[in-house]
């Protein structure tokens, strides 16, 4: 599904990722590790399409070149960023965005768009699904929301777009123990053998709800070791400094 | 991508230019051109008077020059004051006796005169260059006693009401240019409302430039009387030209006791080509009085068109208890310029007024918002709300906020909010990656900024000045 070979990233000549490789398959959950500074966040937003980053190598998604499609063609093709810091729109309320959001997509795959009605019976039951409050869906993008509402609001627009790759940056930073466990069963539920997720964290400790199938510790901008679910653990008791 | 945003603002989709013959005044501002109009109109001799008052006087005022776009000197001899379609000026008895070109132009526009008997009740006046072409819907309007015609039929039909109410809002000496409309107004449209009346429909005027070198000098003017309610829309597009052509408006509004009007404008002359050249000066003079105790005016403008536009639609709320709003979008783009607000004077006592202005710049535009807010010594426990919003895209357009607030009545309350904003790179890439192409993000959060505006307008045109909001900010992104 994903192919990143030999990925360097530069922003302002300053090197953030170098040799940087990383194989996603189909129905597969792939967990990032790596302290701060690591280049965590460039990678989604490199995947995302975000701009100002010099970039060499190569990402296929699904055998298509990423940097030949826009950040929305990214979007259409099912690639989905569960941001670390979800923007806040004034004036634009949240059902709206997610209506149009949802229906730009559609159009752009050839399927019929969704009419006010059916848009609201799906919102309706993803946000119960979630716990997500139906009446913060009436309120201004993430104006006014938590940080843990935030996330919430990320993971229900995911599970709304039901996209082939999900990309969470740090979804679990901020979040207490309680949404910890929704977002974690949001996730779950998508699992299926077609979607991959790819996420990206510090901490182990979202990894006790989400089992992931592969875990790579990213440190100097590269991969330096992959493993299963027993190397989040091993990271978590080691610490990164004595890591390697 | 750049390029074909570009190629879309090219293509200004009112832009085409109708092949038409006219009649036209000589070129130039004198006592014969305005004879000629007066002439033209077949009007009485105490209008002729009037007009030429007014001429008088321009002739001691001067142009005012403290709004901040300044543009070149205008000759005003070198401007057609009367441009009418020869088809036209034999008044037609009814829509079908038009030339059919005219009827085309106004299908072309989107409103299909022929077929408003048919919609969805709305009466629509039609003014062309400088004279009224049609108007929809009166033999219902007739049934309850509304009058909605042209300022120059009602001139002869109801000599009595508009003696009584033109310039008693805008005085003829007010400045340079309410002077200037005085002297030379061609056409624009009267509405007179019967006490008790809640006018059945919207009405509409739609006013289209079509003459080159042309100035178009419209006079509206409607009256409320005492318990009743009219809601008005005008719309306005002009054709693509190389130069830049005057449009100087005068807009009259006379609410008595209890009674409403509601005006809504959208404006989307010819905002001139990507690089400046062209487009229409929008300056126009437009005034609500509320004369009456528990009378009410409100204002909405969308203003997405013009080179320049330099207004100030303004209420004096002059009964006690009146009500006074003002609620505006002004979007600028490329390097067009706008200097646009409102003016609230409360003279009675229990006024109140609120102003919410929405002011979108992008390109090299430069958007100035400037209010006053007036409440006198007698006007008691008046008060005021203002808001005042600016969103800018880029880092080359500029947005100015200059409020003048003047409170000589310590038991009134004025309230003043605003804020400046910017559209962030990285709220459009959140955008995106859900998405959306940066247009549509683009849409989606100006419309969201623009929302309690949009709200006011009636439904049917909402969703036009919606689009229209979008289309405004084509190839600003990217």
């Amino acid at each position: 599904m994903l192919k990143i070979k030999n990925l360097k990233a530069d922003i302002e000549s300053k090197s953030i990722l170098n040799n940087f490789n990383l194989e996603i398959k189909p129905g597969e959950v792939h967990a990032i590790m790596g302290p701060n500074g690591s280049g965590k966040s460039t990678l989604s937003n490199i995947l995302s399409g975000k701009k100002g980053y010099d970039v060499s190598g190569e990402i296929l998604f699904e055998n298509k070149n990423l940097f030949e499609l826009e950040t929305e063609e990214r979007a259409h093709k099912g690639i989905f960023l569960a941001f670390q810091y979800p923007l806040e729109i004034p004036g634009v309320n949240t059902n709206i965005f997610l209506k149009t959001s949802l229906n730009a997509i559609r159009k752009a795959r050839g399927e019929k768009e969704l009419d006010a009605i059916e848009f609201l019976k799906l919102v309706k039951l993803k946000a119960k699904e979630l716990k997500f409050d139906e009446e913060k869906l009436n309120r201004q993008l993430n104006v006014g929301f938590s940080g843990g509402e935030k996330k919430k609001n990320e993971i229900l627009q995911m599970s709304i777009l039901n996209p082939k790759l999900s990309i969470l940056d740090e979804t679990d930073s901020g979040l207490d123990i309680d949404a910890l466990k929704i977002v974690a069963d949001g996730v779950n539920s998508l699992r299926k053998k077609d979607n991959s997720f790819l996420i990206i964290t510090h901490y182990q400790r979202l990894l006790d709800y989400i089992k992931p199938d592969y875990v790579h510790v990213l440190m100097n901008g590269h991969i330096i070791k992959s493993g299963g679910p027993e190397l989040a653990l091993e990271l978590e008791n080691k610490g990164y400094e004595n890591f390697n | 991508m750049r390029e074909k945003q570009i190629d879309k603002l090219k293509d200004y989709k009112y832009g085409f230019t109708t092949d038409i013959e006219n009649i036209r005044a000589p070129k130039g501002l004198n006592k014969e051109v305005i004879e000629f109009i007066s002439k033209a109109k077949k009007e009485p001799k105490w209008m002729l008077d009037w007009r030429m008052k007014a001429f008088e006087r321009l002739k001691n005022l001067k142009e005012p020059n403290w709004q901040k776009p300044k543009y070149p000197k205008i000759d005003y001899q070198d401007i057609y004051y009367y441009s009418a379609p020869k088809s036209a000026s034999e008044t037609p008895k009814s829509i079908d006796e038009l030339d059919p070109k005219l009827l085309e132009t106004y299908k072309k526009l989107g409103i299909p005169l022929q077929e408003q008997q048919r919609l969805n009740g709305i009466a629509v006046d039609a003014v062309f260059d400088s004279v009224s072409v049609a108007t929809t819907f009166k033999d219902k309007l007739n049934e309850v006693g509304v009058i909605f015609c042209s300022i120059s039929e009602a001139i002869q039909k109801h000599p009595e009401i508009v003696k009584k109410y033109l310039g008693s809002v805008i005085p003829l000496t007010d400045h340079y240019f309410a002077t200037l409309n005085s002297a030379v107004f061609t056409d624009g449209s009267f509405v007179y409302i019967p006490p008790g009346v809640k006018c059945p429909m919207e009405l509409s005027t739609y006013f289209r430039i079509n003459a080159s070198q042309t100035g178009q000098f419209e006079r509206t003017l409607i009256i409320a009387d005492k318990g009743s309610y009219v809601s008005y829309l005008e719309g306005c597009t002009a054709p693509m030209r190389d130069e830049n052509q005057l449009h100087a408006a005068n807009v009259e509004l006379v609410a008595l006791d209890n009674a409403e009007i509601k005006y809504s404008t959208v404006q989307n002359w010819y905002p001139g080509d990507e690089n400046g050249k062209g487009g229409i000066y929008n300056f126009v003079t437009k005034r609500g009085l509320c004369k009456g105790t528990n009378s009410k005016i409100s204002w909405t403008q969308v203003e997405t068109g013009s080179a320049i536009t330099w207004k100030y639609p303004s209420c004096v709320l002059q009964g006690d208890n009146s009500i006074g709003e003002f609620y505006s979008i002004a979007i600028t783009n490329n390097y067009q310029k706008a200097d646009t607000g409102t003016k609230m004077i409360h003279l009675g006592k229990n006024t109140k007024s609120k102003i919410i202005s929405k002011g979108i710049s992008a390109g090299f535009s430069d958007m100035t918002y400037r209010g006053l807010v007036d409440i006198s010594s007698k006007a008691k426990n008046s008060r005021n709300y203002t808001q005042c919003d600016s969103l800018l895209m880029g880092n080359k357009c500029g947005a100015h906020t200059v409020p003048y607030i003047k409170n000589k009545n310590p038991e009134s309350n004025i309230a003043h909010e605003a804020t400046t904003s910017k559209i962030s790179e990285e709220q459009l890439h959140y955008c995106q990656q859900r998405g959306l192409n940066p247009e549509e993000a683009v849409g989606l959060i100006v419309n969201g900024f623009c929302k309690e505006v949009l709200q006011q307008l009636p439904m049917e045109f909402a969703v036009e000045a919606q689009k229209l909001v979008g289309i405004s900010l084509e190839g600003s992104v990217g």
